[in-house]
């Protein structure tokens, strides 16, 4: 039973580290992408959005490619005697902001759009710098925006399979995470245990679907 | 003195207006919707860039060569829709601008508080004002930000007759107490003349005339004008102003406001 418990504090680590992580990258994309009148910021939000169409086998092949020894992209950490990120913690948590960051930056991306350039304008009007305006005023009124954002990314974290097979190959306490364990016991037929873990699950996105639901009609309800 | 030039195109309408006005008092910049009129006031506020050159009483805000970011200019914007910001209450708005200008909730803000009859509404929230209410926490948020200008568009035009009615006293009152310049943006010409020191009469993106506003009060009120022009008819009333000093245009304009009311 321990085994299990490190497993799902694993998964709850990562998960935990990823959405840290993809609140404060995804904020400033959202921003940039809900006011940006360019074409081209298109293609930004298309490369963003990539990974809700793109098998996760994929990116994880990609990963696995760029996270390996091989990688021009690893030889600067050779100096600090890393040599590859592919099969470790560091390696599954880059993987994981990557495979989720869409599911952080469209909420934020929307929540920003829909308040508009008023309330800035009357910010700057009244003296906020656009600095102070983004914190005081944009980010606040982006609240509920935030709040979908954690969610969906952590339970999106949790729940991801591919790209972590692909790059973390279910390294026990260093890459071995729920989804993993659910189908190396499915494979060892230890079907009484898959149950457990399967079943938390289910509780636990059934949760994540009804307070994101609840979260909505309180938000629509205060402001009407 | 306050001097402006704003020239330039802005997607299929193009700005070409040049004008002075004292530092005092309310000028009304007076026309038809989509004249420009609240192009002129954005310039004025910075938060849409032309071409030109601004100044009051000698800063310049802008030129060939500055342009001073919107929240370094400190004006004061009252918006149509008075765009509160939601996530605070009555209070937190109207100190939002007064704590930037490094004032609190002192004694003179208490005095405007009540001016406008607020003391009620500071902790309730926007969403749950009406839009009469909105409106005055709008003018009091911008005005306790103690600005350089006060800058008005059409702020009574989202409101129907009788809420009109019920903020037109704060707007007198407002006028005797503002030390700031105001420039007050609007197509009734009703509120032009009530409000208004002088008048700048806008069309088509050009400034068409300059006047000082006749007081229908002062010539026995609008309701006289408009008994006047079902007596004597259109041409008459108009040729009636223009005899009596108001520029042409303007008189024009105020016989064709006065026609649609009916």
């Amino acid at each position: 039973m321990s085994g299990l418990l490190g497993i799902a504090w694993l998964t709850l680590k990562l998960a935990g580290v990823t959405t840290a992580i993809l609140l404060v990258v995804a904020t400033p994309l959202a921003w940039w992408l809900a006011r940006s009148r360019r074409w081209w910021s298109e293609v930004a939000a298309a490369l963003v959005a990539l990974p809700i169409v793109l098998p996760p086998t994929v990116l994880g092949f990609y990963l696995l490619l760029a996270l390996g020894p091989e990688s021009p992209l690893m030889a600067p950490l050779h100096a600090f005697g890393v040599r590859t990120l592919a099969f470790t913690f560091w390696g599954l948590v880059l993987g994981s902001v990557i495979y989720s960051l869409p599911f952080a930056v469209q909420p934020l991306r929307n929540a920003f759009q829909a308040a508009g350039d008023r309330p800035l304008e009357a910010a700057a009007t009244l003296g906020a710098s656009p600095l102070d305006a983004f914190f005081t005023v944009a980010a606040p009124l982006a609240r509920p925006g935030f709040v979908v954002a954690a969610v969906l990314a952590f339970a999106h974290t949790v729940g991801e399979f591919g790209v972590v097979l692909m790059i973390g190959g279910g390294v026990p306490g260093e890459t071995e995470v729920l989804s993993i364990e659910i189908y190396r016991l499915v494979e060892a037929l230890e079907w009484g245990r898959a149950h457990l873990i399967a079943g938390a699950l289910l509780a636990f996105a059934f949760a994540v679907m009804l307070s994101l639901l609840l979260l909505d009609r309180r938000v629509r309800k205060a402001a009407s | 003195m306050i001097s402006a030039r704003f020239q330039g195109r802005l997607g299929g309408f193009a700005l070409d207006v040049e004008f002075q006005a004292p530092a005092s008092g309310v000028t009304v910049l007076f026309g038809p919707s989509g004249s420009g009129k609240t192009t002129v006031l954005r310039c004025i506020a910075g938060l849409t860039r032309l071409a030109g050159r601004f100044e009051v009483d000698g800063d310049v805000w802008q030129d060939e060569r500055t342009f001073l970011p919107a929240h370094r200019r400190r004006v004061g914007y009252v918006f149509q829709d008075a765009a509160l910001f939601d996530h605070l209450n009555v209070r937190g708005n109207l100190l939002y601008g007064r704590r930037r200008a490094g004032r609190g909730a002192d004694a003179a803000f208490d005095r405007l508080v009540a001016l406008l009859g607020l003391e009620e509404l500071l902790h309730r929230s926007p969403a749950r004002l009406s839009g009469g209410e909105r409106q005055r926490v709008a003018i009091g948020r911008a005005l306790l930000a103690e600005p350089r200008l006060l800058l008005l568009d059409e702020p009574l035009a989202s409101l129907d007759a009788a809420r009109k009615a019920e903020l037109l006293p704060y707007f007198d009152a407002l006028r005797r107490e503002a030390a700031a310049p105001v420039f007050y943006v609007t197509h009734d010409v009703t509120e032009a003349a009530r409000l208004g020191d002088r008048m700048l009469l806008i069309r088509d993106g050009r400034l068409v005339e300059t006047a000082a506003a006749q007081a229908p009060d002062e010539a026995g009120g609008i309701d006289r004008l408009a008994a006047r022009l079902r007596a004597v008819g259109p041409e008459a009333l108009a040729a009636e102003l223009i005899l009596s000093g108001a520029p042409s245009e303007v008189a024009r304009l105020a016989v064709e406001a006065l026609a649609a009311r009916g």
